[in-house]
């Protein structure tokens, strides 16, 4: 079980970079649904089948599509090697990023130490049990989400709409 | 004889389960369009095909040859990458979702047990859900990278209609999901077994699902048609308007794979519809015990028949939608129909367990 986790994590990270580091903004978008895929295959492993298949589901097989489908309708190409790249992302960027690797390392090894989260208790991850969770326990935050939702397609359906 | 540990066991089991489906699918698959195309022409008054064997019985074969020694054309502005990912996505997509299908119960060989069944999900039904939604892909990218303007209007139209009847397809289980209270495929059908009642006019009808939610089971096959881009529905290579849609640049084998996507997806999505609302494998069993291993595989494949011979029976007596249609009919008909059947169920459900 664990080659499988370093497996699908390399694929993530790889597929990480690869996001970043394409030219053609298909291939960008291929390469997160690779991501997010690998990403549903680590929740497989730790047990959570459902999160799993809702992770395929909603990211790589809705949202992903309708990205892909932008980017098509909007036929952009290869982009070039930028000239107006901004100089301050260029010398403030490293170094801010290695901060924040830094910053990271140091808040998990408090957290856990050098030995690994293993202590995590196994939680119930069935279907059954997340519903009840979120019916239940999380039920407020869970609809006002929903409103939230449905407040953000109602504007999408108002801002794409003909002027009559 | 050499004794095998069990996960060896597992293993080599496997290993010949996915082998002999994957050749009773192809098989199945290719004889799927000697079918389709002797339904048809007897609908139309014609013959079909005659001359390749008895009854054409070998034309499967000779259109495989033929697709094999066709040359591969593939025209030079395309985006070589996923031009030629895409059919594999298509058929990796297909064929992935047959590995939760069960088509039978289980039988017991050396005192292990043997499920007819690649593997057990206890989430089978959102793995088929997620794995149809990856299909998407294999059409948008290869409407896109065929770089030509009828793929990609094909390509855009197709995915356009998958993600919009994808929600009344997955609207149309969610009934039988709630009666049945579980996700894996074989748990439902083993909900489904028995009868309504012991005497009277109800003792001759199955504990199907199809009973109680026939709403949900139009939406959901309608949906499937839908899905799977099947006339009415199949504007995607909509022929007058589009040349053959998607994949219109595609030659060869990639244009076979293609086609035996589309196949191998009708099987799919039939096989769904057979185990949440028609019992699966249950039906009438008697006799030896090979005789009652091999009966409920006959049924599950029996009602398969069914629903495959309604597929090819609905494209010879159907005309195509019109793509204002089929997006109003999707999303103003099916839709809310869909969860007005969900609406109803849960009050049903909630009623009964109370």
């Amino acid at each position: 079980m664990e080659i499988l986790f370093y497996i699908f994590g390399i694929v993530a990270v790889v597929a990480a970079i690869s996001v970043v580091f394409q030219r053609t903004p298909v291939y960008s978008a291929l390469s997160l649904i690779v991501v997010l895929a690998a990403l549903a295959v680590i929740y497989l492993l730790l047990g959570a089948p459902f999160i799993a298949m809702v992770q395929v589901i909603v990211y790589a097989g809705a949202i992903m599509v309708l990205f892909v489908l932008v980017i098509m309708l909007l036929n952009a190409g290869h982009e070039g090697p930028s000239a107006h790249r901004a100089r301050f992302a260029r010398w403030l960027g490293p170094p801010l990023l290695l901060a924040f690797i830094v910053e990271f390392a140091v808040i998990v090894w408090k957290q856990y130490g050098l030995t690994g989260a293993a202590s995590a208790q196994p939680l119930d991850a069935s279907p059954a049990a997340i519903g009840r969770l979120l019916f239940q326990s999380y039920i407020l935050p869970f609809e006002v989400t929903s409103i939230l939702i449905l407040v953000a397609v109602l504007g999408a359906v108002v801002l794409a709409k003909k002027q009559v | 004889m050499t004794t095998f540990s069990d996960t060896e066991f597992f293993l080599i089991e496997t290993v010949i389960k996915i082998a002999i489906v994957m050749f009773v699918l192809l098989t199945a698959i290719a004889y799927l369009t000697w079918l389709e195309r002797k339904v048809i022409a007897h609908i139309q008054s014609r013959w079909g095909p005659y001359l390749v064997g008895p009854h054409g019985l070998l034309q499967p074969l000779a259109d495989g040859l033929k697709f094999m020694f066709k040359e591969d054309i593939a025209p030079l502005e395309v985006d070589s990458v996923v031009y030629w990912l895409a059919p594999f996505l298509a058929f990796l997509m297909a064929f992935l979702s047959i590995a939760v299908i069960p088509f039978g119960t289980s039988f017991t060989l050396a005192g292990h047990v043997i499920q007819l069944q690649i593997t057990d999900l206890n989430v089978g039904l959102l793995f088929v859900f997620a794995v149809t939604s990856l299909g998407v892909y294999s059409v948008a990218l290869a409407g896109w990278s065929s770089n030509s303007k009828y793929p990609l209007l094909g390509g855009l139209r197709s995915s356009a209609q998958m993600i919009s009847y994808e929600i009344s397809l997955s609207l149309g289980v969610i009934g039988v999901l709630m009666i049945a209270g579980t996700l894996s495929l074989r748990g439902i059908v083993d909900q489904q077994a028995g009868l309504w009642a012991h005497s009277g006019l109800f003792s001759l009808l199955p504990r199907w699902n199809f009973f109680l939610q026939p709403l949900g089971f139009l939406i959901y096959f309608t949906a499937a048609i839908a899905e799977t881009n099947r006339i009415p529905f199949d504007l995607p290579e909509g022929e007058t308007e589009l040349v053959a849609g998607f994949h219109t640049e595609y030659s060869s084998f990639k244009f076979a794979i293609f086609f035996m996507s589309e196949y191998a997806n009708m099987v799919t999505v039939s096989a769904i519809a057979t185990l949440l609302f028609f019992g699966g494998w249950l039906g009438p069993s008697f006799g030896p015990y090979w005789l009652q291993v091999i009966l409920p595989v006959f049924w599950f494949c029996l009602k398969l028949f069914c629903f495959l011979f309604f597929y090819i029976w609905v494209r010879g007596t159907l005309p195509r939608f019109r793509y204002d249609q089929l997006m109003a009919f999707g999303w103003k008909f099916l839709l809310p129909l869909g969860l007005l059947n969900i609406l109803a169920t849960s009050f049903i459900v909630a009623w009964v367990h109370s």
